[in-house]
């Protein structure tokens, strides 16, 4: 196990999850990235320590195990079109709002501020 | 029997398909499946068996088999079903003028008596359960059969929560009894009973069950509250079959655990003799036939449940008998109420007036009926109460016997007060008027009339139900043979009992109504802590909803990375191993790789220009390929290299279009809680990672891979062949995810701005 990889994880995790629970939707959209990162590198120190390049008919011993790595390789591709996705979103939300901000749920908030009408009203409702 | 079923699938399906062109004759071809039943006693006459059983293969490798079991008690409660069901469905053809949904009420009813057949034959424990629930769902359509109505829905709610909250806490209790037993089979429990706590437990949680199916005390409230359902269901579900459900389960579950369970004949009599007094003490003060009737109900079934529930031979014959008699007497009593509202347009006894005139039968057949309830010879009700008079004197403590006899007092009482109330001629009142150009009531008065004779002849040749009743109470309590029933068992003290509470009834009826009415007017009522319970419930559920759902993201955030985190922390924490030998670093590459990532990621969070963060993060990717690349992974290194530069190229695009900085949200506080929120994240995921290291038990698979990726897969690069190869299935899912974001996007970026038709309100906001 090597010790600076799992600060660069345990790093990458907090910063990310910072960013998501910003307002901005770019900063979120950031962050989920930096989480990615994070756990490609996850999974990859997880199977094991440093090794050659698995590719066959070189030394098998020394090999790194190949098996995170597809799994790695399957994460990236898909953070990068969720990623182009979410970005997409954005620009569309700046288009029609001319605000990146994540507002709250009005509908929600509708539910909480009925706790407040006049008692009675809570029972009738079905 | 299993053919039974059938004929009701079949009918039920029939009427509901056919039901609007075969008009009101619908609910001739309804009474096929009531009667149908006829066949399961054709069956069981003909063998020589005591019981007949059936077995359909189900779920055998769960042990869920579809065993029936046709004893003779089943043959009790199929009578009152087919019988009572029969008559129903005719009453109904006269009940019901022409109108839509009759199918549907018809194909309900068959249901309902399926499903009430299939209770009382059940003998598997969880199928029981079914059925039981199927009469709970059935009865709430039926009870909200005038569906425009506030109070039918409402009442049809009410019978449903609290019959369905006994059947859930049934099916509790029968999986805790079933697995204590080691067995769900009904006879087999009964055979080899369990003991121990959990199948006591699994015992009280049946009897929940069986008593908000029975309308006991404190569940009575929903039976009256029933009445808003038409007047065939009052009769059929709410007098002769469905709340005798619970009724059913106690007597057979009586015999055996009366005796092994301590708290059994305490709890069970205590709760029946209250709802005896309550539900006639009730029925006095109304003044609306039906609900007199519903109160009378609830009061005989306490009377039932205790007779049932104490669990000695004579007890149980005494109960068996019950249920027959009250079957024809309260069936009847309902349908003559129909009846009078069909005829007067009331059931509004202080409204009624000068009735005995108009329908001279309907009082004669009422006079029986309420004779035969109260008691009075030569009808079958007081053979059954002069059994019932004298195993209560034989068995139980003195006080349970003069309670009995209490609430035998009631129950002549609102016999009178409901035979006074429907066809008395009353002073000051206008006399209901003659009905011109009405259907007949004559159609209402046959199956009353059935009904009334089978009371009459029951009691005079009372050998007749005696046959049934004692098939019935052996079957549950194989000690109960040599018990008969007779009209007239010498004198002893049940016939003083009889005598004393027919007399005191009279009194009790005599009594000044409005002194009695302010009485019973202070009793509180079970409906409304049921209402307020209902409204409590909304309350507390708009708290939790309001609560957990603030419609913030950040909150909804946190709280699920704060699960994230202690879900797997508190697992981590109980199964620590020693930690694996760490090495600070493998190359001073990776080091100077480390301190870019770090350094990037911490500057990402800082920066409030929104280039300078999209330049952190491609920072953050580059330093994450060269890890790779130490690592030994080159394909990885190589795609998030060219991953990375895409990505970069596209928020480049995206954010040159938006202002240079962040906007600031105005929330104070949010700051400190993200800060924590995002620290124990980012520890628990070094702690995870270094032990997701030493948890490794299993080899890898990689030898696997590396051995098969040139001879099968025909490649070199096993990463490669794996992705190609081994997982091309899930490859081209990642394809497919890709080519549907990159749609996605596209479609977002290309669709017209909604400047036509311009809403404010939907693009200001």
């Amino acid at each position: 196990m090597i010790a600076v990889l799992v600060v660069a994880i345990g790093v990458l995790y907090g910063c990310g999850v910072y960013l998501i629970l910003q307002r901005n939707l770019t900063r979120i959209i950031i962050g989920l990235a930096v989480i990615a990162h994070g756990a490609n590198l996850l999974l990859l120190v997880a199977g094991g320590r440093a090794g050659a390049p698995p590719i066959a008919g070189t030394d098998a011993a020394a090999f790194a195990d190949p098996l995170p790595q597809a799994l790695a390789l399957t994460a990236i591709v898909i953070t990068f079109g969720v990623t182009a996705y979410l970005l997409a979103i954005a620009y569309r939300s700046w288009l029609l709002t001319s605000s990146d901000i994540v507002e709250d749920d009005i509908e929600d908030r509708r539910i909480a501020a009925h706790l407040n009408s006049p008692p009675g009203e809570g029972g009738e409702r079905r | 029997m299993i053919l039974v079923f059938v004929v009701h699938a079949v009918v039920a399906l029939v009427c509901l398909i056919g039901g609007e062109r075969l008009g009101r004759r619908v609910l001739l071809v309804g009474a096929i499946a009531p009667a149908s039943i006829a066949f399961a006693f054709w069956q069981l006459a003909t063998s020589d068996a005591d019981a007949l059983t059936a077995t359909v293969s189900w779920l055998p490798a769960l042990g869920l088999e579809l065993d029936f079991r046709f004893d003779g008690f089943s043959v009790l409660m199929a009578g009152l079903i087919g019988v009572v069901g029969v008559l129903v469905f005719l009453y109904s053809w006269s009940y019901f003028a022409e109108r839509t949904g009759l199918a549907r009420f018809a194909a309900i009813l068959v249901v309902f008596a399926g499903s009430m057949f299939g209770i009382v034959t059940a003998d598997n424990l969880l199928l029981l359960v079914v059925f039981w629930e199927l009469t709970s769902i059935t009865s709430y359509l039926l009870i909200g059969f005038q569906d425009d109505s506030a109070i039918a829905r409402a009442s049809a709610l009410q019978a449903l929560l609290v019959t369905t909250i006994g059947g859930l806490a049934m099916l509790a209790g029968v999986v805790l009894l079933g697995s204590a037993a080691g067995t769900y089979s009904l006879s087999g429990v009964l055979a080899a009973p369990p003991s121990g706590t959990a199948s006591g437990v699994g015992l009280a949680l049946v009897l929940v069950g069986a008593v908000t199916k029975s309308a006991q005390v404190p569940f009575h409230f929903w039976l009256p509250g029933a009445m808003a359902a038409p007047t065939p269901v009052s009769t059929y579900l709410h007098s002769a079959t469905m709340v005798k459900a619970g009724i059913y389960v106690v007597a057979r579950f009586a015999p055996v655990f009366a005796v092994l369970v301590a708290w059994w004949r305490p709890t069970i009599v205590l709760m029946g003799l209250a709802t005896m007094l309550l539900g006639g003490w009730r029925a006095l003060a109304q003044s609306d036939l039906k609900l007199l009737l519903a109160h009378g109900t609830v009061s005989q079934l306490g009377f039932m449940m205790v007779l049932v529930g104490w669990g000695t031979p004579e007890m149980t014959y005494a109960g068996m008998a019950m249920l027959v008699a009250h079957g024809l007497f309260k069936g009847a009593l309902f349908m003559i109420a129909g009846a009078v509202e069909h005829h007067a347009h009331t059931r509004d006894l202080r409204r009624l007036s000068g009735v005995a005139r108009e329908l001279p039968w309907a009082l004669w057949m009422s006079v029986v009926a309420v004779a035969a309830m109260a008691g009075v010879p030569p009808f079958l009700g007081y053979a059954t109460k002069e059994f019932a008079l004298g195993g209560l004197v034989a068995d139980t403590p003195w006080q349970v016997t003069a309670t009995v006899v209490v609430g035998s007092m009631l129950t002549v009482a609102y016999g009178l007060r409901f035979l006074w109330g429907t066809f008395a001629t009353k002073p000051g009142v206008a006399p209901v008027p003659e009905q011109h150009g009405h259907r007949s009531t004559v159609g209402l008065l046959i199956p009353v009339a059935v009904l009334t004779v089978g009371s009459v002849i029951g009691g005079v040749v009372v050998g007749l139900p005696d046959a049934l009743v004692a098939a019935a109470a052996r079957s549950v309590d194989a000690l109960s043979s040599g018990f008969q029933l007779a009209l007239w068992h010498g004198f002893g003290p049940p016939v003083v009992l009889s005598v004393v509470a027919l007399l005191g009834g009279w009194l009790l009826w005599k009594w000044p109504l409005p002194v009695l009415r302010r009485f019973t007017s202070r009793t509180p009522e079970a409906t409304r802590v049921y209402g307020d319970s209902l409204i409590g419930l909304n309350r507390a559920a708009d708290r939790v909803v309001s609560t957990m759902q603030s419609g913030s993201l950040p909150v909804y955030l946190s709280v699920i990375v704060t699960v994230a985190v202690v879900a797997p922390g508190v697992l981590m924490v109980r199964h620590w191993r020693s930690l694996p030998e760490i090495a600070f670093a493998e190359s001073p590459l990776q080091m100077v790789a480390v301190l870019v990532v770090v350094a990037a990621a911490v500057a990402v969070t800082l920066v409030r220009r929104r280039l300078a963060a999209v330049l952190c993060l491609g920072a953050i990717g580059y330093g994450v390929a060269v890890l790779f690349i130490i690592q030994g992974a080159p394909d990885l290194a190589l795609t998030q290299l060219l991953v990375e530069t895409l990505a970069l190229a596209f928020f480049v695009m995206v954010l040159s279009r938006l202002p240079l900085r962040f906007e600031v949200f105005p929330d104070a506080g949010g700051q400190a809680i993200r800060v924590v929120v995002a620290s124990v994240v980012g520890l628990a995921t070094m702690a995870f990672a270094l032990w997701a290291a030493s948890e490794r038990t299993a080899p890898s698979l990689a030898a696997e891979f590396i051995a098969r990726a040139e001879p099968e897969g025909g490649g070199r690069n096993v990463v490669n062949v794996i992705l190609t190869d081994f997982r091309a299935l899930d490859t081209l899912g990642e394809i497919t995810v890709l080519v549907v974001a990159a749609l996605g996007a596209l479609a977002l970026i290309r669709a017209p701005m909604p400047t036509e038709d311009p809403d404010p309100s939907e693009v200001g906001t």
